[in-house]
């Protein structure tokens, strides 16, 4: 019995999380407030892994990434980067996997806010950045603590696209989710309830914090 | 001198239609503009602001050129010299007022202006407030004062007055005016009440359905000769009444209700819910519809 798979799981979620919180504002903010040419194309991808099946995800990013094609052959050959059955690559295919958990509500959050609340930012001088940074994102604060719980929960209970793409190498890429697999097929339920209760829990727990969270900093507030 | 000639397509009450104005506001004037609601008073603002781009148009402040459309110039609204206060307020609600008017200073500012702002208008105890622990009056006047501390030259006001009471409505004319003198200001405020521009205005702007249809100093556009020398209030017809032998008019001016004897072809001509002027000299009171 192993917790190395708990603790890779928590590692992969932990590195999922703070990329997507640095892709996923501006992008969130692109897609609250800018119009442009194929704007609905780019929701509809970024929202894909919500009703894909993960393993046509995973599929897909193992043949892009593999080095017998372009991408994966570019990667290699000039960055020396390998994805497929790899930790960068499980990190790749998460933050692709958990996109629109952290962009849907980082976008709703923003398009809930007042118009004037950005609009008088600009009028007293500052630019974008400094709106958001300064003025939005401070008041959607429930939106992203429910980003980042939902982000880093929906990757810590991945498994069918870090398999496909991942494997299962113990230490690279075997995560809990997969240790739970594995035990079951070699008959090890003791292991696979070790390895479930502990996900149960840590699930609930996190879950349990951002409610409690929510309720007691957010206030709603008024202007 | 602040040259404006716009003009911008919007959607109004009545239909599609054209917002178009062109006017030069003096330096230092106060300006109130007025009119229905949907009239495009509100767009003016934000198009002077640089929030609306209109589909031609040209603004001039002194020398500088904030919007050319036939030479493709529009400044970005951070770079025109204007203080905005919005219907609204849109006061931060993560911030205290102090970080409220911190936040609005610009560059190297000396943070001492804030102190002398709030000063001015009587809010220096509340500065580590939120907006929601004020009440409606003070979160006007911490706006008003957020829209002043990067010094701007041109100050847009949309309604500032909706939402308050008449004694909250005199305190805050008496801020404004002070405030526009002090800083030397121009000023453009958008409002209903007739009050507002009488106390207040050097010009009235009476937009309708995106046209001014009067312009002139308040007394100019608001008395004519049959009225003058009488008492003068604004009101509201709340209702009309058939007592069998008169009808009688309730009119709401203010926090008041003057009842008024009308004839029958006065009724015909009345509705509730119209704006009325109420004259009354030494004779009979005499009714007008307004707008």
């Amino acid at each position: 019995m192993q917790f190395q798979p708990i603790w890779l799981s928590l590692e992969l979620a932990l590195v999922t999380t703070i990329i997507l919180m640095i892709i996923g504002v501006p992008l969130a903010s692109l897609l609250a407030f800018r119009s442009f040419r194929f704007k609905s194309v780019a929701e509809a991808v970024i929202s894909l892994p919500l009703v894909l099946p993960p393993s046509v995800l995973g599929f897909y990013l193992l043949v892009i990434f593999s080095p017998h094609n372009f991408v994966g052959h570019l990667l290699q050959s000039w960055f020396n980067i390998r994805l497929v059955f790899s930790f960068p690559g499980l990190v790749v295919g998460s933050i692709i996997y958990s996109l629109p958990f952290m962009v849907h509500p980082l976008q709703a959050g923003l398009q809930s806010l007042p118009a004037n609340l950005k609009e008088a930012s600009y009028t007293l001088g500052k630019n974008r950045w400094q709106t958001l940074f300064g003025v939005l994102l401070p008041n959607i604060k429930p939106a992203i603590l429910t980003g980042v719980v939902l982000t880093f929960a929906h990757t810590i209970g991945e498994f069918g696209v870090v398999l496909m793409i991942g494997g299962s190498l113990p230490g690279k890429t075997k995560v809990a989710s997969i240790a739970i697999y594995e035990a079951v097929e070699s008959l090890e339920y003791g292991n696979a309830h070790i390895y479930s209760i502990v996900l149960l829990l840590i699930s609930f727990f996190i879950l349990l914090l951002t409610y409690k969270l929510n309720k007691k900093l957010f206030k709603p507030a008024s202007s | 001198m602040i040259h404006i000639s716009i003009k911008k397509k919007l959607t109004m009450a009545e239909g599609d239609g054209w917002l178009s104005i062109d006017t030069s506001v003096e330096k230092g004037q106060l300006w109130a503009i007025s009119g229905k609601s949907g009239a495009g008073k509100t767009s003016f603002l934000r198009i002077v602001a640089g929030l609306l781009k209109p589909e031609t148009g040209r603004i001039l402040s002194g020398n500088e050129v904030w919007l050319d459309t036939t030479r493709k110039i529009s400044l970005p609204v951070q770079k025109r010299k204007i203080g905005f206060v919005f219907q609204d307020l849109a006061l931060f609600p993560h911030m205290t007022v102090f970080q409220n008017l911190r936040y609005a200073l610009k560059g190297k500012q000396n943070q001492d202006v804030i102190h002398d702002l709030l000063k001015m208008v009587d809010l220096e105890r509340f500065a580590d407030s939120k907006p929601d622990r004020l009440s409606v009056g003070q979160r006007q006047r911490v706006a008003i004062i957020r829209a002043l501390a990067g010094r701007p030259e041109l100050l847009l006001l949309d309604e500032p007055f909706s939402a308050l009471d008449a004694e909250m409505r005199r305190h805050l004319r008496e801020d404004i005016l002070r405030l526009h003198q002090t800083f030397g200001l121009t000023t453009l405020l958008v409002t209903h009440d007739l009050g507002d521009m009488y106390t207040l205005a050097d010009r009235v702007l009476v937009i309708d359905k995106g046209l001014v249809v009067k312009s002139g100093p308040p007394k100019e556009v608001f008395e004519t000769d049959d009225s003058s020398g009488m008492v003068r209030l604004q009101g509201e017809i709340i209702q009309i009444r058939d007592n069998g032998v008169v009808f009688i008019a309730e009119v709401l001016t203010g926090d008041t209700v003057i009842k008024l004897l009308i004839s029958e072809g006065e009724k015909n001509c009345l509705r509730p819910g119209m704006k009325v002027l109420v004259c009354s000299g030494s004779f009979e009171p005499v009714i007008k519809v307004l707008g």
